[in-house]
């Protein structure tokens, strides 16, 4: 089975060990992994700032980039949405393209949903001692419906999880949002930093890095070194 | 009502910083959300009606000529009199030229949303008309001479004592504290304008084709006292309104309340068909029915007409984490949260409701509360298109797109930049790991740290990896 790994533009730029993780977790379970060596971004930045020709054209570098896998898969719930959700509803809707794009998105996975559904793993490396808090980042909980699945992973690993209150509501970063609304953006994360605080969990995990470095940031700022900032497959890859 | 649209991050800003403000709109967050969700859970087929529900309004407003009109012939064949009002401007003088034909020296109106976008009660008023508002909420803030920050609880940003301040100097009775008093001191108060209003107005929420129908739904009962008490009623609504038949307003209904407020059924529910009857005891000697376009007929056909299936349940602000931080009023029109991001620049200019497609993280949670299965996020984008396309925002924020769109095309130049930036950023945090500011990304750092990078790229280290392997 050949599996194409999208590491997302934002791994690749700041925490490629979440790119490692997936990578091991992937090939663990005995996928043949490819990395395509010109992947970039999946165009979503654009597509959000109103740029529908430059998320149409990445969209189509990324078609392309995984055309012969058997399946691709990204370490994120907002990227998936992306290849999955945006370019079947709506850019490619009435384009000659659209059927590549419709085999696109039905053999792209969110990598919890990957390895729960399609790989049905049973066991994953990594150990966790402690509790945990899990943030689900709307794109894969919304467009997607990823919500048991790391949760899931997370128990395999040993992790005990405190849900915090609001465990669904956004933290706030939406993107170029965190930017050009960065008073209502911050105000969003720190809502739900006083959720994670709450719940006296070790660590906050999650499956978006673009949360996670939200989450962290505020985290940070406000004083708190000790919480750790996570994402799952740096937990269950026993890279955290 | 004044246009401030285009001021909503100032606006928003000092709502952040109004801790009152805060701490009321917590308090009302866990009301809406929480008892939306019972309802629905209880209903059980929340998702068939609710896709139904949207057929519905498509289907009204694909015949929305047809419907209009036969909806002008049977509500004129029960004694009505219908009048269009292609523009705010229109409807107001229409409704003052009723008001002052009729000798009308004062009103007494329940809430409608499309008054206050037409700006009615000035009009009125201008006119030598004393208005009085009489849903509750409504009078609250007429007394405190603000706008709605919600379309279903107008006074939702107002605490109980704030309330009880505003009763004081306007009835000149001793502090209460409790609500149900409060109410009951309000209702004596509005008891004499009821009885003395000349003219009745009330919103719609919806009209029927068929049987040439407007109708109120709310919880005082003010609207019953609006609509048949004066001698002359005055309904003022949104062509757009405009349903088929009683059997859609069946649908509609079940999903209105419940989305609102998670009610199965409000207090009062109130169809008004034509003037009453000669064997009828109570009801107005005129009847006039005001249909406002206002901008709604650009939107039919168009890529934005899922927008006019709306039925203002305000379940999207109720849901909206941006809604629920900054409160009604940052959004500086009439309709705030998700739908006002869409309504407000459609129909006062996108240039000027520039921030409002872009006050969404596009979490989705309107999407999803929504009865009428309005893609509420979808069309804020088609808004952020139409701003990119037209060179709406700032050049800054257009220049950075631009130089990340040329990047990114780019593969190899993209390696070398992404590369650069990796090691750079993560010099710039130092041993913590931290960034405490970037020039151009303060709005971040404001109030986050950065997390630095790790200092090489996933595809630097790959290849290294496969060197390393081979
Ligand atoms: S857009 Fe939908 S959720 Fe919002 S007020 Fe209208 S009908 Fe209700």
């Amino acid at each position: 089975m050949k599996v194409g790994l999208f590491v997302t533009c934002l791994v690749d730029l700041s925490r490629p060990g979440i790119g490692f993780a997936a990578l091991k977790l992937l090939e663990g379970a005995g996928c043949e992994v490819v990395v395509p060596e010109t992947q970039t971004c999946c165009g979503q930045p654009g597509y959000n700032s109103g740029g529908r020709e430059i998320a149409k054209a990445l969209a189509r570098k990324v078609l392309a980039e995984f055309r012969d896998c058997d399946y691709v898969v990204a370490p994120s719930g907002s990227c998936s949405g992306q290849m999955k959700v945006a370019t079947v509803h709506d850019l490619f809707q009435g384009e000659p393209d659209l059927p590549e794009f419709e085999a696109l998105a039905a053999k792209w996975y969110e990598l919890s949903q990957f390895l729960v559904e399609v790989l049905k793993v049973d066991a994953v490396p990594g150990k966790f001692e402690g509790t945990v808090t899990y943030h689900d980042s709307c794109s894969g909980l919304r467009e997607l419906g990823v919500k048991m699945q790391p949760r899931y992973l997370l128990q395999m690993a040993g992790a005990k999880i405190a849900e915090m209150e609001g465990a669904e509501r956004c933290c706030g970063f939406g993107g170029t949002f965190s930017i050009k609304l960065g008073e209502i953006s911050t105000r969003m994360c720190e809502n739900k930093c006083e959720s994670i605080r709450a719940t006296g969990a070790g660590a906050i995990v999650g499956g978006d890095l673009g949360c996670l470095l939200n989450i962290e940031g505020r985290l940070r700022r406000t004083g708190d070194k000790e919480t750790k900032v996570l994402h799952f497959a740096q937990v269950i890859a026993g890279e955290g | 009502m004044q246009v401030q649209s285009m001021f909503f991050k100032q606006r928003a800003s000092e709502k952040l910083g109004d801790e009152l403000l805060q701490g009321n709109m917590r308090k009302a967050k866990g009301k809406f959300v929480d008892g939306r969700a019972k309802a629905v859970a209880e209903f059980g087929v929340w998702e068939e009606v609710r896709s139904h529900a949207a057929k519905v309004r498509d289907r009204a407003l694909a015949n929305l000529d047809a419907y209009l009109l036969e909806f002008e012939a049977n509500a004129t064949r029960r004694g009505a009199v219908v009048h269009w009002a292609e523009t705010a401007e229109e409807a107001c003088a229409i409704i003052v030229g009723i008001a002052r034909a009729n000798g009308v020296r004062k009103a007494a109106k329940s809430k409608s949303m499309v008054s206050e976008e037409v700006n009615l009660n000035e009009a009125l008023e201008a006119a030598g008309v004393e208005v009085i508002e009489t849903d509750l909420g409504e009078y609250i803030l007429q007394l405190a001479h603000e706008p709605p920050s919600h379309i279903v609880a107008p006074a939702v940003h107002k605490s109980k004592e704030q309330v009880a301040e505003l009763f004081v100097k306007a009835h000149g009775k001793p502090r209460l504290t409790e609500i149900p008093a409060m109410t009951r001191e309000a209702r004596e108060a509005l008891r004499g304008h009821f009885l003395g209003a000349d003219m009745g107005i009330s919103g719609s929420n919806f009209v029927i084709a068929e049987t040439g129908t407007t109708l109120t739904v709310t919880n005082e009962g003010n609207a019953d006292m609006v609509t048949t008490l004066p001698r002359i009623h005055v309904v003022i609504t949104g062509i757009e309104k405009v349903i088929g038949t009683l059997e859609d307003f069946a649908t509609l209904i079940r999903l209105l309340p419940r989305s609102a407020i998670g009610q199965t059924v409000t207090n009062y529910l109130t169809l008004t068909t034509g003037l009453k009857m000669p064997d009828e005891a109570d009801g107005p000697e005129q009847m006039h029915i005001v249909l406002v376009d206002a901008g709604r007929t650009k939107l039919v056909g168009g890529p934005m007409q899922e927008m006019l299936r709306c039925i203002r349940c305000g379940a999207c602000m109720n849901h909206c984490p941006v809604y629920q931080n900054v409160g009604g009023h940052a959004y500086g029109w009439v309709y705030p949260g998700p739908m006002g991001s869409i309504l407000t620049p459609v129909y006062v200019g996108l240039e000027n409701a520039g921030d409002l497609p872009n006050a969404a993280t596009f979490c989705h949670e309107c999407a999803v509360a929504c009865p009428v299965k309005i893609p509420l996020p979808e069309l804020m984008r088609k808004l952020r298109e139409q701003q990119f396309d037209r060179k709406l925002r700032p050049w800054p924020e257009r220049l950075a797109i631009a130089a990340w769109a040329f990047a990114v095309k780019r593969p190899a130049l993209y390696a070398f930049l992404s590369g650069i930036g990796a090691r750079v950023a993560k010099w710039m945090g130092g041993r913590e790991g931290l960034i405490h500011s970037l020039p151009g990304l303060d709005g971040w750092t404001k109030g986050r740290d950065m997390p630095a990078p790790a200092g090489r790229t996933f595809r630097e280290l790959y290849r290294q990896r496969s060197l390393e392997r081979r």
